[in-house]
């Protein structure tokens, strides 16, 4: 199978945004409407960022790429927050480190993420990655990073688009190392 | 080499030997959703062409988020649930019945089992011995449908408990006192085991108030051994039979000890907006509230309730302060009302909110309005938490609430016990 390549431009974002930053909890009644609830993506903690993501996604040049600091995603189990985050057009997020549940959320909704030392990327620069082999080459800046590989079971996972296909075509977990 | 709790447990579950970094199929006991999680769990279920539960005893739908609901939308999730519960043939805990982790608490969670919940606070049933844990919506939605699911297993940090709580000092300041030590992500992936001669004072309560937590460190798990006070816990729910003794083994492996001594502990606070944001109450005393929560799958139990009353008999609540309690269940408010609590309680001016999460999340009952300040016992203070960016939430016990509720400032609970 070969690697899910995939191209961008970063928005950035500090440290620590938590899950209700990503879908502050007056939206709660919103979350069985999943198009309007992503309209309120990061609303506070980054109001500019839903607008940048679709104006992107929209040019049909590259996705966003969403570049955060260290713990993205803490808090609740809320998996509506990588789908809004994907729903606006983000192809990939990259980040210092991210909470558990959010990591594995994205990847069971076919959304990478990637971890590394987030300070060699700028807001807005281009960005060129390998996500199979764990390798982003910043084009802007002309840095290359490396972030470790997950285990096979995520990529394998990702590779079918998430974890509902995932389950739909082998019926099981398969473990392969 | 010993094992971890967390590496026993799996090592069970996985029908082999699981160890710390491995990647390993369990099965699941009991898995179960919320209502503001649970619709888009049982749409991916469905979309996927599931057509029955592996364990329909074993599936739990929880209406507790929005309790009673406050909008239309939330209704017809509710409605949603129900109506799958009746066709899966789940059983379900309707609104007015408390919060998903209490219940689970009160009715579900056995040392040894694995459980995964559509909630991040799954990890409160760690206090019984049990491997619990959040997940999101998909990794439910499959873990309903196969009865298992994938876990990779955790590096423990081993947090030996000596000593005793001092006069006003609880599980609650304790917690906040190691996430402030560990930091919001300085446990993330890792298991959270606790142990130390200290346990055998720790009633399952503060247990529950301490695992409710470990989420708030990263951690996967909060781990508890299980001993005598489970065997007394689970016997007064009605299942003494499935208590079984499991600790770690001694020579366990651990990425981190962390030795603390209670005798030294004092009343501590979480500032806004960040869990880790932590200093003792003497540091922080003075800060107007405009209210006070007492309630949450962190501290809404019977003896959180008991603490209140003690403080808040006799007292009134300052003129500034709404005092919102949200007893954590049904069972916790009937022996509430029992032991007098609740009459105290509202004599000192206290509303008392239905069991459910009441104003923890900020969708209902209890939005804080611009530049207000909360002091709640829950269990997160980020930006927006209670309904408005624009007010702060502070976290103590609800010892700190009650005092601070009596005042209309940050008190230090002491000057009241
Ligand atoms: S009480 Fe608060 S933290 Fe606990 S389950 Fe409810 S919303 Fe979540």
């Amino acid at each position: 199978m070969s690697d899910l390549m995939l191209k961008g431009e970063a928005i950035k974002l500090g440290d620590d945004i938590s899950t209700d930053d990503i879908i502050p909890g007056r939206f709660a009644h919103l979350r069985s409407n999943l198009p309007e609830l992503a309209k309120h993506v990061l609303e506070d903690a980054a109001p500019e960022f839903a607008s940048r993501a679709r104006a992107l996604s929209a040019t049909g040049g590259g996705k966003a790429i969403l570049v955060a600091g260290k713990n993205l995603g803490l808090g609740s189990s809320r998996e509506h927050a990588p789908v809004v985050i994907k729903m606006s057009g983000v192809g990939a997020i990259i980040a210092r480190s991210a909470a558990r549940i959010f990591f594995r959320n994205a990847i069971n909704q076919g959304l990478p993420v990637l971890l590394c030392d987030t300070d060699r990327i700028g807001d807005g620069d281009e960005l060129k990655m390998n996500v199979t082999a764990g390798e982003i080459a910043n084009l802007t800046s002309g840095i290359a990073l490396s972030c470790g590989k997950m285990p096979p079971i995520m990529s394998a996972i990702l590779k079918e688009g998430g974890l509902i296909p995932y389950i739909q075509k082998h019926k099981d977990f398969v473990i392969t190392s | 080499m010993g094992k971890t709790l967390a590496e026993k447990i799996l090592s069970l579950k996985s029908h082999g030997e699981a160890k710390a970094g491995d990647v390993v199929i369990g099965d699941v006991d009991l898995a179960f959703v919320q209502d503001t999680t649970g619709p888009l769990t049982i749409r991916q279920f469905k979309e996927s062409g599931f057509e029955a539960l592996a364990k329909p005893q074993r599936t739990i739908i929880f209406l507790d988020h929005a309790a009673p609901s406050p909008a239309q939308q939330l209704s017809n999730d509710h409605l949603f649930l129900r109506h799958f519960a009746g066709e899966a043939g789940c059983p379900i805990y309707d609104v007015g019945e408390g919060i998903c982790h209490q219940l689970v608490a009160e009715n579900f969670a056995n040392p040894g089992d694995v459980i995964v919940g559509a909630d991040s606070h799954t990890v409160t049933a760690g206090a019984l011995g049990a491997f619990a844990t959040g997940m999101g919506s998909s990794d439910v939605a499959v873990a309903l449908a196969l009865g298992k699911t994938w876990f990779r297993v955790p590096e423990s940090f081993l947090i030996g408990l000596s000593g005793t709580f001092p006069r006003g000092v609880y599980a609650k300041d304790l917690i906040l006192y190691l996430i402030g030590r560990i930091g919001a992500d300085g446990a993330s992936y890792k298991a959270l085991e606790f142990a130390g001669e200290a346990l055998a004072k720790l009633t399952v309560s503060q247990r529950l108030t301490i695992a409710n937590m470990a989420v708030e460190a990263g951690a996967k798990v909060g781990l508890f051994p299980s001993d005598r006070i489970t065997r007394d816990f689970l016997r007064e729910h009605g299942r003494g039979d499935k208590y079984k003794p499991l600790s770690a083994d001694s020579g366990a492996n651990y990425e981190r000890v962390i030795p603390v001594n209670l005798d030294q502990l004092e009343p501590m606070l979480s500032l806004p907006h960040a869990v880790d944001n932590v200093r003792p109450v003497t540091q922080t005393k003075g800060v107007k509230i405009q209210q006070a929560f007492i309630g949450a799958c962190t501290n809404g139990r019977l003896e959180d309730l008991a603490v209140a009353a003690g403080i808040l008999n006799g007292q009134k609540r300052h003129a500034d302060t709404r005092l919102l309690i949200a007893p954590a269940s049904r069972q916790v408010l009937i022996r509430a009302i029992g032991k007098g609590y609740i009459q105290s309680l509202i004599e000192a001016g206290a509303i008392i909110l239905p069991p459910g999460c009441a104003a923890c999340l900020g969708l209902h009952q209890g939005v804080l309005g611009d530049g207000e300040v909360c002091l709640s016992t829950a269990n997160r203070n980020f930006k927006g938490r209670m309904g408005n960016p624009e007010a702060m939430v502070y976290l103590a016990s609800p010892a700190t609430a009650a005092a601070s509720a009596i005042r209309g400032e940050i008190t230090d609970p002491r000057e009241f016990i």
